[in-house]
């Protein structure tokens, strides 16, 4: 059992703009209202940079930075754990498209905005953070990866690290190859001891594969769960908003979950 | 691999890959093109898991794996690998072949088996009966060599008892045009810490090793001693000029070891052959290693390995420890002056009790390792 406290949540989807507005919906005071996700530049960046930067780039940087502003915490001197299955569909689509046309010239800003690492990247600059940062894939299972990847940190390093898991849908033709519902990015800011932010703690172990994970109730919602890998984090969220002691089953690799005891401060 | 940095061979010959029309060399895998993965994991069928399975057919890896599931229990093994492209090449193809009407891409197209960057782990997954928690680290030229910090933590965690660390990387157009677009693509061989350096060699590869607890080792086994991971906050694809990230990797590292700069015998550099990062990472080895400890890159043998490099280069610091081998640097031929690293030209025979190797990346992603042998 790995215990590590939650200092600072981010979240933006369709229908969950922020994690205030997001809150209400999640512990069941309003309903669900999908609507498209608002996604702004980050004022992170300079102007020249914004312009540049992908919609999933800007998702991670913008889901980011309120889980920082809800942690009062410094960005600049924490580790981030970066998590996506899609990574960077737009780019990945026009290069491939340019790479199998005649002339194969590429952007070069475009081919340094394709590696899965970009978010990342761009946090780095954008917050001035020389903190290690990493970014990791496992498909459906890559909310799952992130955690048990920050929580890790977290006891390894007795230090803060924050959790960004993103994905973007893909424009055709890949959407149909890789269909995912809609843009979701979930943020936490963890800590290894409890601060003046702290909202809950988080007690983590694995599971064999057999064990149910948790579903959302509203079947809108459950629907965003099944069909981005990063909103396999909102039963999570959902006990975080709900402020009650929950055990929550989160989906991970086939033959393993994840259990979370939430518990609030 | 041993044999050919003691011959000082090089893989890189002129850019015959696919339809890549670039004035280039690469380090390109022979026989990729007919080989095929075994036939119950066929749906994952592309160059960079043929390769993979082509690394875990050697040197008895898979059985080893094989005999460390029946220690720890299937579960209990962690698997931690690094990619930058994954089987990318596999959508370019399939960008040749879309519906002309429609645009669909052909339907014997599989998304997460090959493009997915988690379409390695999946594959050597299921090659290697494993079923122990585990991800990809893609974060561009670090990815496998952060994979063995992952790997420690959780193994330091109890998250599993064992891991298997690795990553491989494959040729694909978007690596060589992109590189390229970049000028950043030699036209000859790639040259690391040459006077006259004009950029990287694209090589395609991969590696394996097997991390397990130190408690209990034997003499003479092989360390996992640091591990120093920093991002630069400065550019998405040129280094930090005074190499700051890369030099607080490298201090990290050496921190968490324990030990100083001094107790290195030999630094694995990152020596990409581009001008600019050459001199930044001269400039951070500089700053800690002060000009004493030898120092070389692999890069002029092998090729830049992308998201392989870091295990790769892992592993040839390995050989230098187990062999009291320390590689001088194919093609260089003579050290840019301006330079101050004890950087080698020759293969040298010296003992190596501990190697520190740097695998930097896009982004700003930096990593450093120290490894060293049990007393």
């Amino acid at each position: 059992m790995i215990r590590v406290f939650v200092e600072g949540v981010g979240l933006l989807g369709p229908g969950l703009q922020g994690w205030e507005a997001a809150r209400r919906v999640l512990s069941g005071e309003e309903p669900f209202r999908p609507a498209s996700t608002i996604i702004a530049a980050s004022e992170l960046l300079p102007p020249a940079e914004r312009r540049r930067t992908p919609v999933p780039v800007k998702l991670a940087l913008a889901v980011g930075q309120e889980a920082f502003q809800n942690a009062g915490r410094d960005a600049a001197c924490t580790a981030t754990v970066f998590t996506s299955s899609s990574g960077e569909g737009e780019t990945l689509h026009q290069m491939c498209e340019t790479l199998a046309s005649e002339e194969r010239e590429v952007s070069p800003t475009r081919f340094h905005n394709s590696v899965h690492n970009a978010a990342a990247g761009y946090w780095s600059i954008a917050t001035r953070s020389r903190e290690a940062s990493t970014s990791l894939c496992a498909y459906d299972a890559s909310f799952g990866a992130g955690l048990i990847e920050a929580v890790t940190q977290v006891v390894s390093w007795r230090k803060a690290v924050a959790l960004i898991a993103y994905d973007q849908p893909y424009p055709e033709p890949l959407h149909s190859a890789r269909p995912l519902l809609a843009s979701l990015g979930a943020a936490l800011v963890l800590t290894p001891e409890a601060t003046g932010r702290t909202s809950a703690t988080f007690e983590l172990e694995l599971l064999p594969g057999e064990e149910k994970p948790a579903r959302m109730s509203d079947s809108a919602l459950e629907e965003l769960r099944l069909g981005i890998p990063a909103a396999r984090a909102l039963p999570l969220l959902e006990a975080l908003a709900r402020e009650t002691q929950s055990d929550v089953v989160l989906d991970f690799l086939t033959e393993t979950r994840l259990r979370v005891s939430v518990s609030p401060c | 691999m041993l044999r050919a940095l003691r011959e000082k061979r090089s893989g890189l010959a002129p850019c015959g890959f696919e339809t890549a029309r670039i004035d280039t060399y690469v380090g390109l895998v022979p026989g990729l093109d007919d080989f095929r993965v075994r036939s119950d994991l066929q749906d994952y069928d592309c160059r960079n898991n043929r390769l993979a399975q082509l690394c875990l057919e050697q040197n008895g890896f898979a059985r080893e794996i094989a005999a460390a599931r029946d220690r720890y229990g299937a579960g209990r093994i962690g698997l931690y690998l690094g990619t930058s492209t994954s089987g990318l090449h596999t959508t370019e193809l399939a960008y040749r072949r879309r519906d002309p009407k429609t645009g669909a891409l052909p339907a014997d197209y599989r998304y997460a088996e090959t493009q997915n960057a988690y379409s390695l782990g999946e594959f050597v997954r299921r090659y290697l009966g494993l079923s122990g928690p585990g991800f990809v680290v893609s974060s561009a030229c670090s990815s496998s060599a952060k994979v063995l910090g992952n790997a420690a933590r959780m193994i330091a965690a109890g998250i599993c008892d064992a891991a298997v660390v690795g990553g491989v990387d494959s040729l694909c157009l978007m690596t060589l045009y992109g590189f390229h677009s970049l000028g950043l693509t030699s036209p000859g061989p790639c040259r690391p810490y040459d006077v006259d350096r004009d950029g990287i060699s694209i090589g395609e590869g991969g590696g394996f090793a097997l991390l397990e607890k130190a408690n209990g080792v034997e003499p003479g086994a092989v360390l996992l001693l640091g591990v120093g991971e920093t991002s630069d906050a400065y550019h998405m694809s040129t280094p930090h000029p005074e190499g700051l990230g890369a030099r607080m990797a490298m201090q990290q590292a050496l921190d968490m070891a324990g030990l100083e700069p001094s107790d290195i015998d030999y630094v694995n550099l990152h020596g990409t052959a581009t001008k600019s990062n050459d001199a930044s990472e001269d400039k951070a080895v500089f700053e800690v290693f002060r000009g004493q400890t030898p120092c070389s890159s692999t890069k002029g043998a092998t090729g830049h390995l992308l998201g392989a490099a870091g295990i790769t280069e892992a592993i040839i610091s390995i050989l230098a420890i187990e062999h009291g081998f320390v590689p001088g640097s194919a093609n260089t031929r003579s050290v840019d002056p301006a330079l101050k690293c004890n950087y080698l030209l020759e293969n040298r025979q010296a003992k190596v009790t501990r190697a520190l190797s740097n695998s930097f990346g896009f982004g700003g992603s930096n990593c450093s390792l120290v490894l060293g042998v049990a007393q």
